[in-house]
């Protein structure tokens, strides 16, 4: 297993000094949370509360809508004060609850008490990462029971614990790796149980030698766990590129790494599952880095999944004067937000707040077909042509053009010297191109 | 009429106030964004953050700096002209490039496209169509090769991006055309200050004139002549002569990735095997194939024109063979075609063909390959 | 010089001589009936009748299996002559329609909640939180509907609204299926009285995202003949079946409605609606 490297990426200045160094703080409970009811990628969970109802911390307000669904629990205790429209951070509008702590914080019976993970059968362990709402941590969110339940036939053969954080300022996983190694390390043991693989690797990207010496000194002695540090190139995090990194597997186009025996997860999602299994603790506070040149006082913050931006923000310092764009996540994948009024929610890894004059302008101006598109573009797409279609709306051609393929991690448009903005093209098209699909069946 | 009425209404609703022209928060930037609009004055809500789709980072490169980089890259070669063939080298340099961008502003004044002279482009494609003329060239026939090439071959096609052909081969190609007698006809040897110009021939024509002449190639090629002929001591355009100082731009350009390798390479490697091949079997009609890849137009051609973004290939494979085939045809107009020398052409005619190469080079995406996984 | 020329002029020659042959060779029988109403047909192959294009109407129309109106461009004078180049007689058909871009709310009167930075483009415009207009419904006012008009009918009004000019209009709907608001409607080209909002926010948040629009104060129902008004949660709609007063415009608080001149452009009435409006 040597580090290779995948294709194409980019080398953005990644600003990790800002955050990196300083310990992850935990903030004081603010005076309203907003939790969304659709916390995890796939089917939205259903609310179980309503206006009114008192609720203790770790008490389940929405339940799973399905099987890629998973519950969510109240992050403090407190009342319902109403259930309404929030701006959503990843996009449209969305229901939550909002929330107002008694400022007492008590658990709900049975959570938060210690008891041994031994001889837990597998499916005991999925059912409690299941039931205390444990997503994909990295930003996805994707249910982790679902991810942990490959085909059968697919032969799983490796797990991969993925620590590269990619994405420029972010630092949230670097600090909880730094911080709680060896819970990381415990959950994976537990995915590996889970999944029935020996071998595990944490997969962590060379700018962070103290995470990497921290990891390594955490799995001595754990039989089949490995620290592999990796080459600093952006996105080195993304699934596939990662795993073509480690093992020169190729995840087939429109595949899932299971179908090359692997299993990613992220390092935050190791130790979510670890504290559900060890302690009972729902999936109710994340770390968050506020950063960017935008924030007075760049921090790691652990914070409440509902915790309004507005009040990260406050907790460390406050905007300066010419904060022009808020990132929720990182800035090459992250979505930009319009409001402080969204919540962080599972997959809030960062908040990126950028000055003025750090912010790009997209210009949609002609493509000059200079190809450096071509060369970063991690999939081995064609984004100019891509474009270019998409410019002219022939969404058959993008999709001829492997369009579905594109994972957005916006390399194309981050070198683009016409600053055509590509990625929102990819969007466009690839929203189009399943309309097309759904009317042709 | 109806929509005139809904007009006045609309009127009425700004109750005399004008919008603002741009919103105080809108980050400012070379060129106007896609309308982030005006900031309502009174609104309750009001806009605070600017809102794109990801990324939100760039790494800093533009256009114009690509173009400024290449022209950069140009410039030894371009002074070394002023310093071979004299003032009027000069006069050549200043006279195309000016009217390249007079050209360009007054079409996009015409054609109500954004004036988009910092773009540099058209600055790039007058200082290249200057280093493909003779130093020997009229101000009005760089005048008209210039109109072909931004009026003509650029802006009416749709501008920077949208143009098939290479702008300054093509004013290039026009003036070759209609004016062979000042395009080919009247050579100093370079001179230095001072010295008298002699009207001589390129060395590309004196060739084919002995082949024509007494069947075979009789022209002195041994280290002298090289040595004349690498560092630029010979009859020619401006930018053709010094092999030397192009290859040192060529390898700016390589260094700081504005071009890729492949184009260059192919082109001026296909050059020197296929006439290398001939050379071989038949050295008496086939001229050793050194002087093919340093005579002419080959590096200007391969370096600067070739690989120019909008009319070659974007894919990798694409670009390998749209340099071997550029080079390919170069060896068949210089041995078999009526002019002495083929590049211009030939990268016209694989400019044609850029398209199709870039539709059969398709990439294959990444993972389509295989999944002959197991470890 | 002169041989590269009648090479290429011989070359041309031949081309074009082949191309006869071929055109002789692979002809398709046609119906001379079809290429008549051909004529007729606008030609500018827009798709309204939901065919490739204007011949394969005409061959359809002439064959019987495509009604003679079906081309909603051509209307009415398109129908009429088609049913004598049939041999058929044309009662009139359906009222003709036009489109309405359901949104008064340009930049000038309606709050934006960000500064959008992107494509110039509606439907992409709506992939980030659904466009930088504070009300969620109104027009985006990025002309993608006026992209789609193969009429020139849709303009857009400084300050980004689309505005449709009904007697361009030919009522081929495409830009109703290109708006991704979904706020072109069509409606009847006689009738003149509109409610220009589409917002169905409650009357406070409406009021604060836009200044004409509907904040359903019920007032325009009231003054409207039974039924011709009604409300659809929060949003004062317009029943077009009824012939509504102009007067009722004035009632309006928030100046969302307008009442058009003749939209019909059948210059029948002048200037009676032309101060309809308060
Ligand atoms: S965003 Fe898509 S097209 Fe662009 S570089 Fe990434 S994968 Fe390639
Ligand atoms: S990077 Fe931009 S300008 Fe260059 S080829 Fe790609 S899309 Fe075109
Ligand atoms: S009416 Fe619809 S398509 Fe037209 S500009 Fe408005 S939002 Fe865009
Ligand atoms: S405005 Fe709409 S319905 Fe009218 S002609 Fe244009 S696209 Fe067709």
């Amino acid at each position: 297993m040597g580090s290779g490297r995948f294709f194409g990426g980019v080398h953005p200045s990644y600003n990790k000094g800002l955050a990196d160094s300083s310990a992850i703080v935990e903030m004081p409970l603010p005076e309203r949370l907003v939790v969304f009811f659709a916390q995890n990628l796939g089917v939205p969970s259903q609310p179980v509360v309503k206006k009114g109802d008192e609720v203790k911390k770790g008490q389940v307000i929405a339940e799973a809508g399905g099987f890629v669904s998973t519950p969510v629990h109240a992050p403090t205790s407190g009342t319902i004060g109403s259930i309404d429209i929030y701006p959503s951070p990843v996009g449209v509008d969305a229901p939550a609850a909002v929330l107002v702590p008694d400022g007492k914080d008590e658990w709900f019976e049975g959570c938060n008490v210690e008891r041994s993970s031994e001889g837990l059968g597998v499916k005991k362990i999925k059912e409690m990462i299941h039931d205390k709402g444990i997503v994909g941590m990295g930003g996805a969110t994707f249910p982790t029971h679902v991810k942990l339940s490959p085909l059968a036939e697919k032969k799983m053969d490796l797990l991969v614990i993925n620590g590269a954080e990619c994405e420029p300022y972010l630092t949230a996983d670097h600090r909880l790796m730094v911080e709680h190694a060896e819970g990381i390390r415990d959950g994976a043991s537990l995915f590996a149980t889970v999944i029935g693989v020996r071998n595990v690797v944490v997969a962590i990207e060379k700018n962070k030698p103290d995470a990497i010496e921290v990891m390594c000194k955490a799995v001595v002695g754990c039989q089949g766990f490995s620290v592999e540090a990796m080459d600093v190139i952006y996105p080195q995090g993304a699934e596939k590129q990662l795993i073509y990194t480690l093992t020169k597997r190729k995840v087939p186009a429109g595949g899932l790494p299971m179908d090359v025996g692997v299993l990613v997860q992220n390092v935050g999602t190791a130790l979510a599952a670890y504290e559900a299994v060890r302690y009972n603790r729902p999936l109710i506070q994340r770390v968050v880095t506020v950063t960017g040149s935008g924030i007075r006082e760049p921090k790691n913050v652990l914070a409440r999944v509902g915790t309004r931006f507005e009040d990260l923000v406050k907790f460390c310092g406050g905007l300066e004067g010419d904060a022009a764009k808020c990132i929720n996540g990182g800035p090459m994948m992250g979505v930009a937000q319009y409001s402080l009024d969204a919540a962080v929610t599972k997959g809030t890894s960062g908040l990126v707040i950028l000055r003025q004059e750090e912010v790009t302008q997209f210009v949609s101006d002609a493509c000059i077909r200079c190809a450096r598109c071509l060369e970063v573009c991690p999939m081995k797409l064609n984004p100019s042509a891509l474009s270019i279609f998409i410019e002219k709306m022939r969404f058959e051609d993008a999709n001829e053009y492997n369009v579905m393929d594109c994972i957005e991690c916006g390399c194309c448009a981050y070198v683009c010297p016409s600053r055509r903005p590509m990625v929102h093209h990819f969007r466009r098209a690839k929203a189009e191109v399943r309309k097309l699909q759904r009317k042709t069946g | 009429m109806a929509r005139k009425d809904l007009e006045v209404l609309l009127e009425d609703n700004m109750e005399g106030k004008t919008p603002e022209e741009k919103p105080a928060a809108e980050p400012t930037h070379e060129k106007p964004a896609p309308r982030p609009g005006p900031r309502p004055k009174k609104a309750e809500v009001g806009p605070r953050f600017v809102v794109s789709s990801s990324p939100h980072m760039h790494d800093g490169r533009t256009v114009s700096q690509i173009m400024r980089f290449v022209i950069i890259a140009l410039a030894p070669a371009a002074l070394y002209s002023i310093y071979i063939f004299g003032l009027d080298a000069l006069r050549v340099i200043l006279i195309s490039t000016a009217s390249a961008m007079i050209f360009e502003a007054i079409s996009q004044k015409i054609m109500k496209r954004p004036v988009a002279l910092r773009d540099s482009s058209a600055a790039l494609t007058g200082l290249l169509l200057a280093m493909n003329l003779p130093s020997t060239s009229p101000w009005w026939l760089i005048v008209v090769g210039n109109f072909f090439a931004i009026v003509i071959a650029k802006q009416l096609y749709g501008g920077l991006g949208y143009n098939p052909f290479n702008p300054a081969l093509v004013g290039r190609v026009v003036l070759l055309i209609s004016f062979p007698v000042h395009m080919t006809a009247r050579w100093v040897t370079a001179s230095r200050f001072g010295t008298d110009a002699v009207t001589t021939a390129t060395p590309l024509s004196q060739m084919k004139e002995s082949l024509a002449t007494l069947g075979h190639i009789d022209i002195a090629f041994g280290r002298e002549e090289i040595f004349d002929l690498l560092i630029g001591n010979r009859a020619g355009c401006l930018g053709e002569t010094s092999v030397i100082l192009l290859a040192l731009g060529g390898l700016f350009l390589i260094w700081k990735r504005v071009i890729s390798w492949r184009i260059p390479v192919m082109f001026i490697g296909a050059v020197w095997a296929m006439t290398g091949i001939f050379h071989l079997f038949d050295p008496a009609h086939y001229i050793d194939p050194s002087f093919h890849v340093i005579t002419g137009g080959l590096f200007i051609g391969a370096i600067f024109m070739a690989t120019d973004y909008v009319t070659s290939p974007v894919t990798k494979k694409g670009m390998l063979i749209f340099g071997a085939g550029c080079g390919i045809i170069t060896v068949l107009i210089r041995l078999w075609g009526a002019y002495p020398e083929g590049v211009s052409f030939a990268i016209l005619l694989m400019n044609a063909a850029t398209p199709l190469i870039d539709r059969y080079t398709k990439p294959r995406v990444f993972g389509a390959v295989d999944t002959k996984a197991a470890a | 010089m002169l041989t590269a020329v009648i090479a290429l002029a011989a070359l041309a020659l031949l081309a074009a001589f082949g191309l006869a042959i071929a055109a002789r060779v692979f002809a398709v029988p046609h119906n001379p009936k079809a290429d008549e109403i051909e004529e007729v047909l606008p030609g500018a192959n827009c798709g309204a009748c939901a065919l490739p294009g204007c011949a394969e109407l005409a061959r359809r129309i002439a064959e019987g299996k495509a009604d003679i109106d079906a081309c909603p461009v051509g209307g009415e004078s398109a129908a009429h002559t088609i049913a004598a180049i049939m041999g058929m007689e044309f009662e009139g058909g359906a009222e003709r329609e036009v489109a309405l871009v359901l949104c008064k709310g340009s930049d000038q009167v309606a709050a934006k909640r960000f500064f959008y930075n992107g494509i110039y483009d509606c439907n992409s415009a709506v992939l980030v939180f659904g466009g930088d207009k504070a009300c969620t419904y109104g027009c985006l006012g990025l002309g993608t509907c006026a992209g789609v008009c193969l009429f020139g009918a849709i303009d857009m009004v400084p300050g980004g609204l689309a505005v449709v000019d009904p007697e361009k209009c030919t009522g081929c709907a495409q830009c109703v299926a290109a708006c991704p608001k979904g706020i072109i409607k069509m409606v009847p080209a006689s009738r003149k009285l509109h409610i220009l909002c589409s917002s169905h926010d409650k009357g406070g948040v409406a009021r604060k995202h836009c200044k004409v629009a509907c904040i359903g104060c019920m007032k325009c129902v009231k003054a409207a003949p039974e039924g011709a008004i009604t409300m659809d949660n929060f949003l004062a709609v317009v029943d077009y079946s009824f012939e509504i007063p102009a007067e009722v415009a004035a009632e309006c608080p928030m100046n969302t409605i307008i009442v058009t001149g003749d939209a019909a452009g059948a210059c029948e009435e002048p200037a009676a609606a032309a101060g309809g409006d308060a």
